[in-house]
């Protein structure tokens, strides 16, 4: 699998997929997309990245264990769920503010930290179970 | 929507579901800082047991709490509601828990945390409160998959041969039952179009007399029968229960089939009760077979851990004869049974792994001696093997007393004879235990115990004797706990207080 | 359309089941994707299946219109699929564990947890 064309282009098509899933992750509020299928397609990113250039390289350019990032997803989807309890409305209730920066308007949401927690969770773990499977054929 | 303000007392109902999964999110991240995780696993579920003590107070003084996710109104929103049964489940399991967790700082090394032994028993327990909580019945299969799939991560620690060919039988067999399951919940959503357990119940009567509820609740007695290890179905439990760490066969054997009996009462009692009252004689052959069988296996092993599987079963079969009965002492006498076996099965499993230590083996052929070792370790047993005998002043005694005395009151005079038969039979088991390992004495007499050898046990007697506690208190003062099983099984037979928490405009109907 | 995937579902768990039974490891992995495949239809089926109206609520009515296809059904499937995919994923592993440690596939030579002829408790001191 290690070619020379392969390991040219896989850089771009990583980059290009972690940027698509980013993309995808945030059009899911309204239209199809949301954190679990950008997981999905950030996750293939890395282990199309893991293919071409091997497991430790990868996991070098993560810096943190996959695990990690799928336990920091699960915090953050348990934040956005207890911001309610500062509201006073029921647990995971979504909540919503629009503040500006740089008279730029900007809608930020308790679903929408939810969703990257989900992202994350998705990411870490599928991650982990690709590396996990690459690495035993390298053996 | 709901638009009322929300106490932030209120959130008491999902603060253990919560604690669960946040901790475990946060031992996930730091999984290698290896010192840490014990001691912080233990003070979050400190934590936990605190907010289910705190949710049971609350619940007992005011009756079933609610809360509806996400804002929705029950039935469209996921309901988790606290009743006294789920509460005081939640709060025996959390403690359980928690002492299961001191005694692991020793028997669980460096290479198991770095595995995630402690984020997967966070979440296990997240999923375990989950699933006493919720008030929706999809949402239970989704906490009974978050727990089973914490299991699998704690059943494998440690990828010995043995573990992996328990697991792979555990595994199937259980994502089989939870299969069942979700078939049970289709056609049920398919009937009667909706998920809110107080919804269901109130619905199920209103239903034309052609609707298949017989159908579903007996694939709901099937698929939960299967969790909780009842009698055609239980073979998973011996093949696997003894293969991972003391530790994990201690907090499965206590919790897991526990949630599976939670589950038959939950839906057969509250929202069948008429399919149950038809089911009783299944249900009651059933129960027989289960406690008979499993005493029966358990005087045939020399592994002292599959003996305890064996047991487990067994008292499985009590919690179901309860539920055969179905009558408010019945039912109490099920929960109460429930309670103590949560207590007593972690307490016996954490106590094989105890005699181990000392006696350097699982088997009964060569464990002897013991009783010169450790007199402290003998008193311990002793207490813990009459209460599982269903013998004074153990915790054994009153569930059986109740169950007993609701068999007979329904005339149902060979039942209560298999309760008496499988407390005799478990009483010989755990005396054949008691006399070889205890009592006979070592093969090479007179060898000095080596002080070397024995390594500080602190936390494997701190727990055991935090689990003695409570077993000799359920046996020496039971009014207070029959009390509360009476007031959970009162709940569960007329649920119009569970209705009015979830509907309070309708007014409860039912 | 409801009848014909009934049997559908009948035709799935009939061949989940058959291949559940079989003592090779493999096969009763591929029989539990079966398996849970049928059920996923069969939640699916319970949900309706039409397409002349799509399950959108009108501006004016509180309710959906009659004859709608009843969404939540899709929902939960998406929940027990995504379960079930990690499930198969994480048995597909062990299973793959098993074979490399005890060397049979064969569910009858699996017995390292439950050794044949174990001795029986000594009667007596």
């Amino acid at each position: 699998m290690r070619t020379l064309i392969f390991r040219t282009a896989a850089p771009y098509l990583t980059a290009l997929m972690l940027l698509f899933s980013i993309f995808v992750l945030l059009r899911g509020h309204n239209e199809p997309g949301g954190g679990f299928i950008g997981g999905l397609i950030a996750a293939s990113a890395f282990a199309i990245h893991g293919i071409a250039f091997g497991v430790r390289q990868v996991r070098k350019t993560l810096h943190f264990h996959p695990m990690a990032i799928s336990g920091f997803g699960l915090f953050l989807a348990v934040l956005a769920g207890l911001v309610s309890v500062i509201a006073g409305v029921p647990f995971l209730t979504g909540l919503w503010t629009s503040p500006t920066i740089g008279g730029l308007t900007v809608d930020l949401s308790t679903p929408m930290l939810f969703d990257i927690g989900v992202y994350l969770v998705v990411v870490g773990s599928i991650t982990s179970i690709a590396l996990a499977l690459e690495g035993r054929e390298d053996d | 929507m709901i638009l009322e303000q929300v106490a932030a007392s209120d959130f008491l109902v999902v603060a253990p579901v919560v604690i669960g999964i946040a901790c475990g999110a946060l031992l996930l991240m730091f999984r290698h800082h290896v010192r840490w995780q014990a001691a912080f696993s233990v003070f979050g579920l400190a934590a936990m047991t605190a907010a289910d003590a705190a949710l049971f107070a609350r619940v007992a003084a005011e009756g079933p709490l609610v809360m509806t996710m996400g804002s929705w109104l029950p039935p469209f929103g996921i309901s988790f509601t606290a009743d006294l049964l789920g509460a005081g489940f939640a709060l025996v399991a959390s403690f359980v828990a928690m002492l299961c967790t001191v005694y692991s700082v020793r028997e669980i090394g460096a290479t198991g945390r770095r595995y995630g032994f402690y984020p997967f028993l966070m979440l296990m327990m997240a999923g375990v409160n989950g699933a006493f909580l919720t008030g929706d019945i999809f949402n239970l299969y989704v906490w009974f998959e978050v727990f089973l799939i914490a299991s699998f991560g704690l059943m494998i620690l440690g990828s010995e041969r043995e573990q992996i060919d328990g697991a792979t039988k555990y595994a199937i067999l259980n994502l089989l039952g939870t299969a069942l399951f979700l078939i049970a919940t289709a056609y049920l959503y398919g009937v009667v179009g909706t998920l809110n357990m107080a919804d269901i119940a109130r619905k199920v009567d209103l239903l034309p007399a052609t609707a298949p509820v017989m159908t579903i609740s007996a694939l709901f007695l099937f698929a939960f029968g299967m969790k909780s290890a009842a009698f055609p179905v239980y073979f998973w439990l011996p093949a696997s229960y003894h293969t991972p760490r003391i530790v994990t066969g201690a907090l499965f054997g206590g919790l897991l089939t526990k949630i599976g009996v939670y589950s038959l009462l939950r839906t057969m009692v509250m929202l069948f009760p008429e399919q149950r009252l038809e089911l009783s004689g299944v249900i009651s052959w059933v129960a027989v077979a289960t406690m008979i069988l499993g005493a029966l296996g358990a005087l045939a092993q020399s592994d002292i851990r599959r003996m305890m599987g064996f047991l487990v079963i067994s008292g499985v079969g009590l919690m179901l004869a309860g539920l055969a009965l179905g009558d408010a002492t019945g039912l109490s006498g099920a929960i109460l049974y429930a309670v103590h076996s949560m207590l007593a099965m972690s307490a016996l499993y954490l106590l094989c792994g105890t005699m181990n230590e000392y006696g350097g083996s699982f088997s009964l052929n060569s464990l002897a001696g013991l009783y010169r070792a450790s007199p402290l370790l003998t008193a311990i047993a002793l207490v813990l093997f009459l209460a599982a005998a269903g013998l004074p002043p153990g915790s054994g005694l009153w569930p059986k007393v109740v169950l007993a005395k609701a068999a007979i009151d329904l005339g149902n005079g060979w039942l209560v004879g298999a309760i008496l038969v499988s407390g005799l039979l478990t009483t010989i088991a755990l005396g054949r235990v008691f006399a070889l390992a205890f009592w006979r004495n070592s093969a090479e007499p007179g060898e000095p115990v080596d002080e070397a050898e024995r390594t500080p046990v602190v936390p494997a007697f701190g727990s055991l004797i935090m689990l003695t506690i409570p077993i000799l208190l359920l046996g020496l003062f039971p009014e207070p706990f029959i009390r509360m099983a009476d007031a959970a099984a009162a709940g569960l037979l007329d649920p119009s207080a569970y209705l009015r928490a979830v509907f309070p405009a309708a007014g409860g109907g039912g | 359309m409801e009848a014909a995937f009934s049997v559908l579902v009948g035709l799935f768990f009939a061949v989940g089941i058959y291949l559940i039974l079989s003592k090779h490891i493999i096969r009763i992995l591929l029989g539990i994707a079966i398996f849970g495949n049928a059920v996923n239809l069969l939640i699916f089926t319970s949900g309706r299946i039409v397409r002349s109206t799509a399950p959108i609520v009108p501006q004016h009515l509180d309710v959906l219109p009659a004859g709608a296809a009843n969404p939540l059904p899709q929902a939960l499937i998406l929940t027990a699929i995504v379960i079930s995919f990690s499930f198969f994923a994480f048995i597909l592993v062990l299973a793959f564990r098993a074979y490399q440690e005890i060397g049979v596939d064969d569910t009858t030579g699996m017995r390292v947890a439950e050794p044949r002829g174990e001795p029986l408790p000594p009667m007596g001191y």
